[in-house]
């Protein structure tokens, strides 16, 4: 099977660990994986801030970058729920009737890393194996966005050595919000302390999610505060054997 | 407005948000009160939806209704009209808030009244009717339990369903005590509402001209509808002679058959109960039963014009159940007073810029996190993170044409990061350039503790991992060239 991989702007800048996990562990289960060397963002900052001019640039180019994919895996569960919510809007108010086409057609293409790995590839075990205990955040976009459901639940279950802590007040937001963390800097700490409290009190050693964006927002937290708990993406847990433990930033 | 007059949340007075949140998330009472009263009401709200196995069904009913409504309005608002009028009411026509207080004052004067008694209402607060009266000489008094703590407190709304949401008990001891004269009151919760019901008894039976809000208007019937969960509304309309109603143009159901959805969707949204304590519906005046003059104001406001445009209409459909803000997770850190509306939470967020023509409400659109949880509990399925999106984007249009975006850090990096996604070989040379500049400010650790400018607001609580020495996709190019190398 064939799926082009769209790293997303921050993943590749920031995260570069997530992707090699993303490349190890798709190939690992028998995925020909491409890379478009042309790929940027898919502009959801720029939407979530109010440039939807800027957004629609990034938008259209997207889906003239993918059109011809056969699957796209996106390890961010925001930027898929930019793609699915975002775009339509989007291409209705320029009313580019050839683009929206274009686009209707590649939507069904487009999958979340565990939408791909369950719904696509059809496995919940894959392999993994990963000693520690974990919490999971379920990060809004993925949980009320795109309805990711127990995709990422099933998958844990399936990790040899995985112990999963369940996080209380599971649907809560982190306070990250994008450019929100900086704009109400103060509302987002009030929120993220909230949020912490939970996850401490899990217990766990790491928390993970499907979304960097969260976890840099409570991994910075735990950074800070020398909490002795990190995070880490799914990707990397998955991608984890034993002969290949999971690649840990410092 | 007058000296001495009770301060209501004025929109174009306050300050921006983000100001406004500091002093309440320094107030450990304060967000203990506001997280406490939403967690109870959001967990008995999560209740019954859920025992609900229609709910999904409700909700589409309660959106198409008011989704209807609102396609019709200038029908039903006629209706409605003709029909309060045969029924022997008077209705009004207010283009804005001052005209809505003018008509009022009227009314009062030609029935001389110097004293009112009042049902709980936004809309009254909205077009501050409270100081306007009192300044012109007629004594208010509140009869909802929430809004006597407030108006006795002299304090503000800080919820639309629960006003007094962030007062403990043992402060409203506290008011009590003082404003009635009363020191021997315990915090008690029984003690406080008979202390409440002897102060209530006195005006209910010696102030002859009411005032009230409005939960529905009924087109078909010319009838009202209020809900409420005292009797203080039920007294407000067996005793005097005079009600005034003042309503939203936005407030209209069409069929009397109608409140068989909203008033399920309602009661379980706003307050986690199956029914409210007391439905009130009355049609006109009906002699020797209720108020035997009976006058309707029917506000505008920006109304019509929110109504013209195609994705911020929706915020018309409102009614007003609050469980938006009882599941926003920044209303749980800020409680109400921040938002500097009566209308605060999530739809304060859309609405109240709206109403004030986007011209003091520019920190509200970017008030929320976009987590979506307002959009799922809302029972008539308001796209609020669209709305809020739709605001954000003619705050930045407004930007664009003004001198200052070129000072503001964000407008300038967000343009700059358009131009550099536009190709990706301009995006990797910003990243290795950043990744030079990144390197004055990580520590040894291999973490950033300290950012200057915009970036200080990250920093100030929490840390950023310095930036990698190889991005993905130059790790991508690097394997794929060993690999050909091999393979060659």
């Amino acid at each position: 099977m064939r799926a082009s991989l769209f790293i997303t702007c921050y993943n590749d800048t920031l995260f570069p660990e997530t992707g090699r996990a993303v490349v190890n562990l798709l190939e690992r289960l028998g995925v020909d994986l491409e890379f478009n060397p042309k790929q940027t963002c898919c502009g959801q900052m720029h939407a979530n801030s109010g440039f939807r001019s800027e957004a629609f640039s990034q938008a259209k180019r997207l889906v003239q970058l993918y059109r011809d994919a056969e699957s796209v895996v996106i390890p961010s569960s925001s930027c898929v729920a930019m793609v699915r919510d975002q775009y339509p809007a989007l291409f209705e108010e320029l009313g580019n009737e050839a683009l929206r086409r274009e686009f209707a057609a590649l939507l069904p293409r487009i999958y979340e890393l565990s939408e791909f790995l369950v719904d696509k590839l059809k496995v919940d075990d894959v392999g993994a194996y990963f000693p520690h205990r974990v919490t999971y955040h379920a990060s809004c976009h993925g949980l009320r966005g795109i309805h990711l459901g127990d995709r990422p639940f099933r998958l844990l279950a399936k990790v040899r050595g995985l112990e999963l802590a369940p996080l209380p007040n599971l649907d809560r937001c982190c306070g990250f919000g994008g450019t929100f963390a900086v704009k109400n800097a103060e509302v987002s700490s009030a929120m993220l302390s909230v949020k912490l409290q939970d996850v401490f009190s899990t217990r766990a050693e790491y928390c993970t999610a499907l979304d960097n964006s969260c976890l840099m927002h409570l991994g910075g937290a735990m950074h800070r505060q020398y909490a002795g708990m990190k995070t880490i993406h799914m990707a990397q847990i998955l991608a984890s054997t034993d002969s290949s433990p999971a690649e840990i930033a410092q | 407005m007058s000296p001495g007059y009770h301060p209501v949340l004025d929109p174009t007075l306050a300050p921006p948000f983000t100001e406004a949140a500091l002093p309440v998330l320094r107030n450990p009472q304060l967000r203990k009160n506001v997280a406490h009263a939403i967690d109870v009401i959001q967990a008995k709200r999560n209740k019954l939806v859920t025992e609900k196995t229609d709910w999904q069904e409700l909700r589409a009913a309660a959106s198409a209704i008011r989704a209807h409504t609102l396609e019709n309005l200038a029908a039903y608002i006629e209706m409605f009209e003709s029909r309060c009028t045969a029924a022997g009411g008077s209705v009004y026509w207010a283009s804005d808030a001052a005209e809505a207080r003018r008509i009022i004052l009227e009314i009062l004067r030609k029935e001389n009244a110097s004293e009112v008694i009042k049902i709980k209402s936004m809309t009254s607060a909205e077009i501050q009717l409270n100081p306007f009266l009192e300044a012109s000489g007629v004594s208010v008094f509140e009869t909802d339990l929430a809004e006597i703590i407030l108006q006795l407190g002299e304090d503000e709304p800080s919820h639309i369903v629960v006003p007094a949401l962030h007062v403990n008990r043992s402060q409203v001891r506290e008011i009590f005590a003082r404003r009635m004269g009363r020191p021997e009151l315990t915090d008690d919760p029984r003690a406080l509402t008979a202390a409440a019901r002897d102060y209530l008894r006195k005006k209910f039976l010696s102030v002859p001209t009411a005032i009230s809000g409005a939960n529905f208007l009924i087109a078909e019937t010319g009838g009202v509808a209020i809900v409420e969960s005292e009797g203080n509304g039920r007294m407000c309309l067996t005793l005097p002679g005079t009600m005034i109603t003042v309503a939203g143009i936005e407030k209209l159901l069409p069929r009397f058959q109608d409140l068989e959805v909203m008033l399920q969707v309602l009661a379980r949204s706003a307050t986690g109960e199956r029914m409210n304590p007391y439905t009130s519906l009355w049609t006109g005046v009906t002699p020797g039963d209720g108020p035997q003059s009976f006058h309707v104001v029917l506000l505008d406001n920006q109304r019509s014009t929110i109504l013209a445009k195609r994705v911020e209409r929706q915020t018309l459909k409102c009614i007003r159940c609050a469980a938006c803000m009882n599941s926003c997770p920044v209303y749980r850190q800020t409680g109400g007073h921040a938002y500097g509306s009566i209308y605060p939470g999530p739809i304060g967020a859309i609405l109240t810029p709206q109403l004030m023509q986007m011209h003091h409400a520019q920190s509200l659109p970017y008030a929320s996190s976009l987590c979506g949880e307002c959009y799922e509990v809302c029972p008539v399925k308001i796209n609020i993170p669209e709305v809020l999106l739709e605001l954000r984007s003619q705050v930045v249009n407004q930007e664009r044409r003004d001198m200052s975006r070129f000072v503001d850090p964000m407008y300038v990096g967000l343009r700059i990061a358009d131009l550099l996604f536009s190709r990706a070989w301009l995006f990797h040379a910003a990243q290795r350039l950043g990744r030079i500049g990144a390197r004055f400010f990580t520590r040894k650790d291999g973490w950033i503790h300290s950012l200057p400018s915009v970036g200080a607001k990250w920093t100030q609580t929490r840390d950023l991992r310095g930036l990698p020495d190889e991005t993905f996709h130059e790790w991508w190019d690097s394997r794929r060239a060993k690999r050909s190398g091999e393979a060659g």
